[in-house]
């Protein structure tokens, strides 16, 4: 395997990962905090990619697009919060995830209803599109490198938010002791509706971001979804840095896994089961790691209760 | 769920040309086809194309019913569908399926079941050989065939050697086949399979940029196609991709844009065919619904009025009298020349096709014809 | 709560009676789609009582049961392929087109799926367990989808029906009977098992892991065995919907069935003994009857179950109280 395409193949990796550390990072957070599965983090996700795509078309504006995407997210997410999310938090788990997936049902036939069964196409600004040459020689798309950089920054970001800001504070006394935090007069649920609109924001800026290297279409967030338990649960539940981590190991065992393994198994058979059996161990390979992980700490690698 | 039309002209006993005085028994149409989700643009052409046909045939019609279901590009529903068609609509025939992974699911038990399948699109390597069956018939072309035409360009072009990739299902497997069939003395860099309905090719692109390939062929219809070409686009590589009409129809030139300009592509039929059928079928299908036609359209518009030429000869009811009326293909095909060989799949002429800009719009030219009179590499094996 | 009151049992011989009456009714009046819609019903029930054991009965809310539903549906469509082209499965294990000898396989294999994934998933517990088993059944579904021997993303096509002595499976009703028959048996066979001293057991498990460790119940040992259970119920759900459509495809294990099962236990009520039945009875009848009427059927669906999760919480709460994190 040649240095350049290895090397490639770990920035595709990257890219990955920072998307899926987007949609987890929201997961984690609105978990750690309300102690709340939502299922349907994934439409928010959708939400941001159709707001991106509607308003990029018609103004011609990619960044506006971007904003947008940000904005009706963020929106969809509160109004959830305040109309149907807001009445589970007492619940138990299994109403959580029954409400959260109606509400993937309804938001699925609503775009359907909307903008119809095709796909929608987002085209890159010129400044973003084309490829850049790296150090070494390696030719590479810049919008992918932009991805990773908005993940970077994000993950920065959020950690700033969290460890420096007052928002942080409540967040982290959420996390520790709900109760508590009412005692201090501090308005839960206006704190519970700004957390859960952070968390849809990220979901719609990833879905903005992917849908514009793939293309925005009903049900795009669901795959995204389930991965970004997978690296929730890898990470630990609550914990933004878990979400990185695991976001991480997730991207890059995939990738990797994909990239490598049929050469790997090609070494001692022939040509055609090696990409028959490599091809399928690499799409379990997440799966695997995910229960080893289970298996060495049950609470994931950075979560503190079970 | 459902999506129904029901489609009646008019009541009138229709006096046939010829001075035949024949009249068409009442056929009921099953069309199952893609109208949601990635693949929606060649289920929705599909169907335009045969609903024109029939709105143009006028009185000719009057006596056929279509009956139209979305099948979400999704096996299951495809064969559920088809059991409520069958069992509970009773319809005479089925057509309409995009898919080569639904029609394997769909087309051996209809046709067991005594229905009559006219493909507008899929025609998976199975029903073509061993799998055929008199029941079954392909208008549209046996799946290898656009993919034995652009290795045959390949060859003829002189390129030395070829990355190949396809999704991961039969009808993947049967491109990357007949593409070797006639590309048989270069080299092939890699063969991959990639998954079906897959949305990011990075990995993929890192390969071909790897590769040290003179040329890439590639199998990736529907919106795998777009993402696909749409990164390949952005992504510095810039070895020339040729593919089968698939990757570069009507449907998908829009959403694909630029990235596809000066692609050669291996197809049966091109807008800029030069016979009155396709003059007129292309002049209807714009006026009637303001967008260029497809391939898929042209094959369904191609399966309605073969279906209309089988009623004007025989009876439904009478099922070998209209399998024969059927296989005299007695019709002005849009594509020219056309006739059935002994598995019921057509002999036609394969052209390459560039991609260019007519005023601002992405379209098809024919460059030359690469394969003519051409028939199938299963057709030995049917047994009929 | 699976106890037999009167009014309960009357309650549950109603529901499964319309079911029955249904399909019997169509097939008289020759609707032959009809009862086949009633066998789906019939089918999806079946699925929702191996939930509703592990989910009811034993409050483990597995968000994976779309992989036993789907290792039963393969182990017959596998078995009835290689029956049809008599070809050997490993070399010395034959193919079957004889249910009875498919239903068995069909359930020791999703019964040992079960065992695996639920032993590890009860390491973990609450939300972590919810995701657990959905990621478990999503490995299976990848799996399915790229290993290409039994047809890959495409799913499996066998074309025709297996056979069951003596009957005709090819009649709508005939095989309707069959289904229904034996999401009978599972049924008595559930309450049974809920009202053994074993049953009481899983029940002081739910309520209060803690407490029951200390009268000698070992809760993990407990909590498997309903999976187990649960899943292999499920599996041979999952094998006789793979013979309705004589296909089975990657799709019986996604994770969208898995929503799906869910529904079907929740809609009729969780810890009603027919709750699964009047459920899938209630999707199917929404989905045919609503399908019709609009294309969106799936977000009127989803509004449905919103204000039933939300408004009727009785069936819900009741069920799972004591296992509230925080109020």
């Amino acid at each position: 395997m040649p240095v350049l395409l290895v090397a490639e193949q770990a920035l595709n990796g990257l890219q990955y990962g920072m998307m899926l550390f987007l949609m987890a990072a929201g997961l984690t957070l609105v978990f750690g905090v309300m102690g709340l599965i939502n299922l349907a983090h994934g439409s928010l996700y959708m939400v941001g990619a159709f707001a991106c795509a509607t308003v990029a078309a018609s103004t011609g504006w990619f960044w506006l697009g971007l904003l947008a995407s940000l904005a009706a997210a963020a929106a969809a997410g509160a109004i959830i919060e305040v109309l149907v999310i807001r009445r589970l938090y007492a619940r138990d788990h299994l109403d959580q995830v029954l409400a959260t997936f109606a509400l993937i049902l309804v938001f699925s036939e609503g775009t359907r209803w909307v903008f119809g069964s095709f796909p929608l196409y987002l085209n890159l600004p010129p400044a973003l599109s084309g490829a850049v040459t790296l150090p070494g020689g390696l030719q590479y798309p810049l919008f992918r490198l932009v991805i990773i950089a908005v993940g970077a920054a994000v993950a920065v970001g959020l950690w700033l938010l969290i460890s420096r800001t007052r928002l942080g504070i409540r967040i982290r006394a959420g996390e520790a002791d709900r109760e508590m935090i009412a005692a201090l007069g501090i308005d839960i649920a206006r704190l519970y509706t700004v957390v859960f609109a952070l968390g849809a924001a990220l979901a719609g800026l990833a879905g903005a971001l992917v849908g514009s290297i793939q293309s925005v279409q009903v049900g795009m967030g669901e795959p995204v979804l389930i991965l970004a338990f997978v690296v929730v649960v890898i990470g630990g539940i609550g914990s933004i840095k878990g979400a990185l981590i695991g976001a991480m190991l997730v991207g890059m065992t995939d990738t990797l896994g994909k990239a490598l393994l049929p050469g790997f198994f090609a070494q001692f058979m022939d040509v055609s089961s090696a990409n028959t059996i490599g091809a399928s161990l690499a799409s379990m390979l997440i799966y695997i790691l995910m229960a080893v992980v289970l298996i060495v700490r049950p609470q994931g690698l950075f979560g503190a209760r079970v | 769920m459902t999506n129904r039309s029901y489609l009646t002209c008019g009541v009138a006993a229709v006096v046939m040309m010829l001075g035949s005085t024949a009249v068409a028994a009442p056929v009921k149409v099953g069309m199952i086809t893609t109208l949601s989700g990635g693949g929606a643009g060649l289920g929705i052409d599909t169907r335009d194309g045969f609903m024109l046909a029939l709105k143009q045939a006028g009185d000719a019609a009057s006596e056929v019913e279509v009956l139209i279901e979305d099948d979400q590009q999704k096996p299951d529903v495809a064969v559920q569908i088809a059991d409520k068609m069958i069992q509970s609509d009773q319809v005479d025939l089925l057509t309409g399926i995009v898919w080569s992974n639904l029609a394997m699911a769909v087309v051996p038990a209809a046709v067991a079941q005594g229905k009559f399948y006219l493909s507008t699109n899929a025609a998976p390597s199975a029903l073509a050989g061993s799998g055929c069956d008199p029941k079954y018939f392909s208008v549209s072309y046996q799946n290898d065939n656009m993919h034995e035409t652009a290795g045959a360009y390949a060859k003829k072009a002189g390129i030395g050697k070829v990355f190949i990739m396809a999704p991961n299902y039969p009808a993947g497997q049967d491109s990357l086949t007949g593409f070797k069939r006639f590309y048989d003395e270069g080299e092939i860099t890699d063969e991959v399979y990639t998954q079906v309905g897959q949305t990011d090719y990075a990995a993929e692109i890192a390969q071909i940029r790897n590769s040290g390939a003179d040329a890439v062929f590639f199998f990736l219809p529907g919106g795998m196609g777009i993402a696909f070409m749409k990164q390949y686009a952005e992504s510095g590589v810039d070895i020339p991709l040729i593919g089968p009409a698939f990757s570069f129809s009507q449907d998908i030139l829009p959403a694909a844009g630029d990235a596809a300009l000066g692609v050669m592509n291996g197809a049966n039929w091109s807008k800029d065919l030069d016979n009155e059928a396709n003059a007129t079928f292309v002049e209807g299908f714009q006026a009637e619904y303001d967008r260029l036609p497809s391939l898929y359209a042209a094959q369904g518009y191609d399966t309605a009025n073969l279906l209309l030429s089988a009623m004007s000869k025989a009876d439904i009811t009478d099922a070998d009298a209209f399998r024969a009326a059927l296989a005299e293909a007695d019709f002005d095909s849009v594509r020219g020349k056309f006739s059935f060989g002994p598995n019921q799949h057509p002999i036609q002429d394969f052209y390459i096709r560039e991609v260019v800009k007519e005023g601002d719009v992405l379209t098809n030219k024919i460059v030359e014809p690469v394969l003519t009179d051409h028939a199938d590499a299963y057709a030995g094996e049917c047994s009929m | 709560m699976g106890q037999a009151f009167t009014r309960e049992t009357w309650i549950n011989l109603l529901i499964f009676t319309v079911l029955v009456a249904v399909a019997v009714f169509a097939h008289l009046s020759g609707q032959g789609f009809t009862v086949t819609l009633a066998t789906k019903a019939a089918i999806f029930a079946l699925a929702g009582v191996g939930l509703n054991l592990a989910l009811g009965y034993g409050g483990m809310i597995s968000f994976g049961h779309a992989a036993f539903f789907g290792i039963g549906g393969y182990a017959c469509g596998i078995l009835a392929s290689h029956a049809a082209n008599g070809t050997p499965i490993f070399a010395f294990l034959a193919g079957s087109n004889n249910m009875l000898v498919i239903w068995p396989i069909a359930m020791i294999a999703s019964g040992l799926a079960a065992l695996v994934i639920g032993a590890l998933s009860q390491r973990t517990s609450g939300v972590y367990f919810i995701m657990v088993t959905l990621a478990f059944a999503q490995m299976i579904f990848y799996f399915a989808i790229s290993w290409p021997r039994y047809g890959g993303e495409d799913g499996l096509s066998f074309y025709v029906r297996n056979n069951f002595p003596v009957m005709n499976t090819f009649a709508p009703i005939q095989y309707f009977a069959i289904c229904a028959t034996l999401l009978a048996l599972a049924l008595i066979a559930t309450a049974v098992i809920t009202q053994s001293r074993y049953g009481l057991a899983l029940q002081a498990v739910r309520q209060n892991s803690q407490r029951s460790k200390a009268v000698g119940i070992r809760p993990y040992a407990v909590l498997l065995t309903a999976f187990v259970l649960s899943g292999m119920i499920t599996g041979l759900a999952g094998a006789l919907y793979a013979d309705l459509n004589r296909f089975v495809s990657p799709t019986m294990l996604s994770w969208h069935m898995s929503g799906e099962i869910m529904v079907f236990v929740i809609l009729g009520g969780v810890g009603r003994l027919c709750g699964p039945v009047a459920g899938a009875g209630i999707y199917i009848l929404l989905e045919h009857v609503l399908g019709g009427v609009s294309e969106y059927w799936q977000a009127l669906l989803g509004l449905m179950l919103l204000v039933i999760v939300l408004f009727a919480p009785g069936g819900l709460i009741g069920l799972l109280s004591g296992r509230k994190r925080h109020a």
